[in-house]
């Protein structure tokens, strides 16, 4: 891989926390290698910041591999960047050309507070799967992996929902913020599977619950979630949280205080 | 039952319901409509054995109902969406594009699709109230009406743009119910984008097709 060096242009949001005001300021990346990753592009332009005694930008990010969700930001009005199916991290900076200016924004939703800079709290997601997220199990010994028969293409549907990393970036190029492609990936991971059989109807009440409470818009279908997903969530799964909600919804029991016993 | 229609899953379930039963009406109206290319009296008769019928009643109230529950839900549903995201991006991005422009105004073309149905019903069901004779029974004159109003070229243009928005927003809306009904499936998915668009071109044509004759056939005198 030839290596070019190109200089861009940052416009990137500044915001010292989350009460402050927020405003775009101008940095320049100079000699960048086309082989860098954004995120080490970013980690260059910090080290010059710090040398100078200023404020380094502050981002997310974690295992810059593309499989633990905290990294995320918008480059000119695209989550992760124009790149389709990847992380921020994953990009890398030959994607861009020489002289482009790219606009760094953190993403922008009632329930995502900014921290600082591009950094957002997210823990609005956690909140949505801790509200349901759970299957039960047995305790003891672990049981073959095997004991249990799952459906070729059940496994495989599940595996595709499972994928979702949680970096919201579904939330972040929704018009509406809503939570919908997140939450129904998860509904849909545990529902598709024999272990989520248990919680299943609870499950998709308290998480829609959990996902109408944090302050998440509605799904208006615009597809702009799946579109900029880095693991391509498909908007089936907004199908199939609809259809367990609205079953669960007509199947629900009153909750009884009973704690159980015979 | 009452966090179900409260949820943001239940409202929308609520408004596919609503629209369904608006896309409907939509395409019985534009069928009904056809009977003007063939006679005035046919199109006269049919309106009058509408109106006098006891259905009628029904289909009134149940259309208003409707479209009560798919307007005031459309404003709480912008209104929260707002809330939830307060601030726009400095730059509109190109994944956007992923994302069908009739499915980001929806509340746009709907306001205006709403102002279309009241006006039309202010200018046609409201309208001049002239009496023709049709075997012997004396029945209103909707065909004469309907001369006059389609050869006014201002209400043309007006009601061309409600037209075309009224197929944009019945083509997301066609395409989406699936959705909100939980129905999306991959097998299906693309013959449900087809058929949205199918409905939404015929039931726009066949409007359009109205006017388009009356303005080619009847430009002069207004008699059919
Ligand atoms: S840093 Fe882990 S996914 Fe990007």
């Amino acid at each position: 891989m030839a290596d070019k060096l190109i200089n861009v242009k940052l416009k990137v949001w500044r915001q010292k926390g989350p009460k402050d005001q927020g405003s775009f300021k101008e940095y320049d990346a100079k000699n960048v290698s086309t082989s860098e990753s954004f995120l080490e592009m970013l980690d260059q332009v910090n080290e010059n910041l710090i040398t100078k005694g200023e404020d380094p930008i502050v981002f997310d990010h974690d295992c810059r591999e593309g499989i633990c969700g905290s990294c995320g930001f918008m480059i000119n009005g695209d989550a992760h960047g124009p790149q389709k199916s990847t992380t921020v991290c994953q990009l890398h900076m030959r994607a861009f050309k020489d002289g482009d200016v790219l606009v760094l924004e953190p993403w922008r939703a009632s329930a995502f507070p900014i921290v600082k800079d591009l950094m957002v709290d997210r823990s609005a997601l956690d909140r949505v799967i801790s509200s349901g997220g759970y299957i039960s199990t047995n305790a003891g010994g672990a049981r073959d992996a095997n004991s249990i028969l799952i459906p070729k293409q059940d496994a495989d549907e599940a595996m595709a929902s499972a994928t979702c990393i949680g970096c919201g970036a579904c939330v972040a190029s929704c018009k509406n913020a809503s939570a919908a492609l997140f939450t129904s990936a998860k509904i849909s991971h545990m529902a598709l599977l024999p272990q989520g059989q248990v919680e299943r109807e609870r499950r998709a009440l308290l998480m829609v619950e959990q996902m109408d409470e944090e302050g998440f818009g509605a799904c208006s279908s615009t597809g702009a979630c799946s579109a900029s997903c880095p693991k391509d969530i498909s908007l089936t799964n907004i199908a199939r949280m609809n259809r367990e909600f609205l079953k669960a919804s007509i199947n629900k029991k009153p909750e009884s205080s009973d704690s159980g016993g015979m | 039952m009452f966090s179900f229609l409260t949820s943001t899953v239940g409202k929308k379930y609520l408004m596919g319901l609503s629209g369904l039963i608006w896309t409907g009406f939509v395409f019985a109206h534009m069928a009904g409509n056809m009977l003007m290319f063939v006679s005035p009296d046919a199109y006269n008769i049919y309106g009058h054995n509408l109106v006098t019928g006891k259905l009628i009643y029904f289909v009134e109230g149940l259309l208003i109902l409707a479209l009560i529950t798919h307007v005031v839900l459309a404003i709480n549903l912008t209104l929260e969406n707002r809330k939830a995201r307060p601030s726009r991006y400095a730059m509109l991005g190109s994944k956007e594009k992923g994302s069908r422009w009739a499915s980001r105004t929806m509340a746009i073309h709907g306001t205006i699709i709403l102002i279309f149905i009241i006006s039309h019903l202010i200018t046609f069901k409201f309208g001049t109230y002239y009496e023709t004779t049709v075997d012997g029974v004396v029945m209103r004159d909707l065909f004469r009406l309907m001369i006059e109003i389609f050869t006014q070229p201002v209400y043309l243009v007006w009601y061309f743009i409600s037209l075309i928005l009224l197929g944009f927003h019945l083509s997301h809306g066609v395409g989406s119910v699936f959705q909100s009904f939980g129905l999306l499936h991959p097998a299906y998915q693309p013959m449900i984008k087809t058929v949205s668009w199918v409905y939404a071109i015929v039931v726009v044509l066949g409007f359009l097709s109205q006017p388009i004759a009356v303005f080619l056939f009847h430009n002069n005198g207004g008699q059919a």
